[in-house]
């Protein structure tokens, strides 16, 4: 078969990171969840962006709102939340020309502003942003064969170009067309080979029970990476697999990147699986970005409070010392009823009395992007 | 899969014979028989002479045998479809039940339809619309429906048919298609009478069946599958109805064979008396209730092989809807 690959203007390799174009940007986010007890702001200011190929890793507590982020980007936040303030600009170049042939110029569309079921965010739900997810024992539908739900993706995003006999010149005007049922298939065999799924062509007709856990997050791998996204949001994708399993899908996540050139917000508890992903790190509390750092800074000099206490729970392999494994104090707050000031007051060892229980933290530039909100690093 | 639907069958015969001869048992358990009954009767009319006749009655109905005796003939003529004689009656079993069998057959499949098709997408409606008003109204509607006996509907309805309407509610023909041989007109009359019936019929396996919907689509639509489906960018509507109502309606298939179809067979019995309707229900009320042993014991091995065919299609449906049990 013919390389199935879309022509895809791959934005060449920039010489330095930092000149990559921005894919994401999202601007004093907030979303609120409106329960019976109140309001529980889920995101509250949070902005950051994610340039093309480049990994994000949003880090923090279970319910510090992480994945609130992730499905806000995508407008897929659970009843009853909802996206209150802020943007997330995407800066979208369609793929594929469209009906007079013309491809597009960048186009930075608001995701905030798009009605949640419209046809313009399933297009780019899925096709430019895929997101996997924390389970993959249960992310696939019981019911169907990994090569229904990888048909799925591929039939609804995939356009093959038009192959015009005798005019192989440069033509500029491309014209595309749906895959058919074989080439969807095809390719998601290659998708299955291409995640380290063994006998593809047998596997593709298995059912979920049919595979193991590691299988299966491989399979929503390749399901969201059939459709050649921009980027991949991967919601704790290795949380529920065992660490030989884990090394193995991060190592594919890592080697599909590279040749795709795609952009990933990896979001995770786990602080050894960030800082070997990441290029830059979003720490949260309690729907709060309290700092952002390139990875290496954020490792050798955290700054907040929070980050350091992070860090320094983190259990280290070596000679017995007997020193008890260091834990934050105290609880996470209700979400309901938030500390004054900075969030992480009373839970913080640099506690400043008169000061931290009083004033909200700005968000304060501390080095070259290395940012923090707390009032140790405020004037 | 062969395999196991020869091993379901050979169940399914067990069970049959199981069932007729503890429904004999327990006809026979009353004392006296039906013509104990009837020479009562006769003799509070002061009729001596049929003392004799009720001999000869019994020794023609084989009443003076052992019960033991009497079964066994009994199933093995049942074996070759001779049914047994109809005391009531005086006519063969066979005679009395054939056309209402069928009757019966095309209530319960109507009913069972009518259950299935508005049942489901209300289901759904009530849990995709979870406490919107529509989702509010559905749920009253079904709780009515749920408590209300068919037979009591059926009532209320044919009063407002009669009297409101000055609607022929009562029967499956028409009159003047009572005795006609069987045409397409007549199967067109058949249908008009036959929905409303039906749909009284499903009233009550409806109002529960919505509400099970209702909550298994609940908690699938909290399945990360349904989530991540959605993160696909499939329309929401694909996402609803091939993800999770796919999934939802899993336990639905075993309730329709195990609780759905045997309540519409014994429910509609009543409807039936009320409506007139000339299925096994009435007849079956009739002979146990006058000891009339061989179409009392025709009727329960008729409708038992008809929840056990009932079940066995749920399971053969679910083992195609779902890959998980289906059997290698």
């Amino acid at each position: 078969m013919e390389n199935l690959s879309p022509q895809v203007p791959v934005a060449t390799a920039a010489p330095s990171a930092d000149a990559r174009q921005t894919l994401i940007e999202v601007r004093d986010l907030k979303v609120e969840f409106d329960i019976r007890g109140g309001v529980v702001k889920a995101v509250d200011g949070l902005t950051f962006d994610i340039r093309r190929g480049q990994t994000v890793g949003i880090i923090g507590e279970s319910g510090c709102g992480k994945s609130v982020t992730a499905r806000a980007i995508l407008r897929m936040v659970p009843k009853p939340g909802k996206i209150t303030g802020g943007e997330i600009l995407y800066y979208r170049y369609s793929r594929y020309p469209d009906k007079s042939g013309k491809t597009k110029e960048i186009e930075v569309i608001d995701m905030t502003k798009l009605d949640p079921d419209g046809e313009l965010v399933r297009q780019i739900r899925g096709g430019e942003i895929a997101m996997i997810f924390q389970e993959p024992m249960s992310s696939l539908t019981p019911v169907y064969t990994a090569g229904t739900h990888l048909n799925e993706a591929i039939t609804l995003h995939r356009l093959l170009p038009i192959k015009k006999l005798g005019d192989q010149m440069a033509e500029k005007i491309m014209q595309y067309r749906p895959v058919t049922k074989e080439e969807a298939r095809e390719i998601a065999v290659q998708m299955l080979r291409r995640v380290g799924i063994p006998k593809p062509e047998q596997r593709v007709d298995s059912y979920p029970h049919q595979l193991s856990g590691g299988q299966r997050q491989r399979v929503m791998i390749a399901i969201a990476l059939s459709t050649e996204p921009y980027m991949l949001i991967a919601d704790e994708p290795t949380t529920a697999l065992d660490v030989s399993i884990e090394a193995q899908i991060l190592d594919i996540m890592r080697e599909l990147q590279k040749t795709a050139n795609m952009a990933i917000m990896f979001i995770t508890h786990n602080l050894g699986v960030i800082a070997s992903m990441a290029e830059e790190i979003v720490v949260m509390y309690m729907g709060k970005q309290v700092e952002r750092a390139k990875v290496v800074d954020l490792f050798y000099n955290p700054k907040h409070p929070y980050t350091k206490a992070l860090l320094q729970s983190v259990p280290k392999l070596g000679p017995k010392t007997g020193a008890r494994l260091a834990s934050i104090e105290g609880m996470v707050p209700d979400p309901l009823h938030l500390p004054t000031g900075c969030v992480f007051h009373p839970r913080c060892p640099a506690f400043m009395a008169g000061k931290c229980d009083k004033l909200i933290p700005n968000w304060t530039k501390v080095g070259e992007n290395h940012w923090v909100r707390c009032l140790l690093y405020e004037e | 899969m062969l395999n196991y639907l020869i091993r379901r069958i050979g169940y399914a015969l067990i069970m049959v014979v199981l069932v007729s001869f503890v429904s004999f048992v327990i006809i026979e358990l009353p004392p006296g028989d039906y013509l104990t009954q009837k020479i009562e009767q006769l003799r509070a009319r002061g009729d001596r002479s049929a003392e004799q006749q009720v001999e000869m009655l019994r020794a023609r109905y084989g009443l003076d045998k052992p019960f033991l005796e009497r079964y066994i003939n009994w199933a093995v003529n049942f074996v070759r479809g001779d049914f047994g004689e109809s005391f009531e009656f005086e006519r063969p079993v066979s005679e009395i039940l054939g056309a209402r069998l069928g009757y019966t057959v095309i209530l319960a499949l109507a009913t069972t339809l009518i259950t299935w098709f508005l049942a489901i997408p209300l289901g759904v409606l009530s849990a995709v619309r979870q406490y919107s008003l529509t989702d509010q109204v559905i749920s009253v509607i079904s709780f009515i429906g749920l408590g209300m006996p068919g037979f009591l509907l059926a009532l209320i309805i044919m009063y407002f048919a009669i009297i409101v309407f000055n609607l022929e509610v009562t029967g499956l023909f028409s009159p003047e298609f009572q005795d006609a041989p069987w045409s397409f007109a007549k199967f067109l009359d058949l249908l008009n009478h036959l929905w409303l019936p039906a749909l009284i019929a499903a009233v009550t396996g409806i109002g529960g069946l919505v509400r099970i919907m209702r909550g298994n689509l609940l908690d699938t639509l909290g399945q990360p599958f349904v989530e991540s489906a959605r993160a696909r960018g499939l329309k929401n509507r694909t996402v609803i109805w091939k993800h999770a109502v796919r999934i939802a309606i899993n336990p639905l298939i075993t309730i329709l064979g195990s609780e759905v179809f045997p309540s519409i067979v014994v429910g509609s019995a009543l409807v039936s008396i009320v409506l007139n309707l000339p299925t096994i229900g009435p007849v079956f009320v009739d002979s146990l209730r006058k000891l009339d042993m061989y179409l009392a014991g025709t009727c329960i091995v008729f409708l038992t092989i008809m929840l056990l065919i009932g079940n066995l299609v749920a399971d053969l449906l679910l083992a195609w809807v779902d890959p998980r049990i289906r059997l290698e």
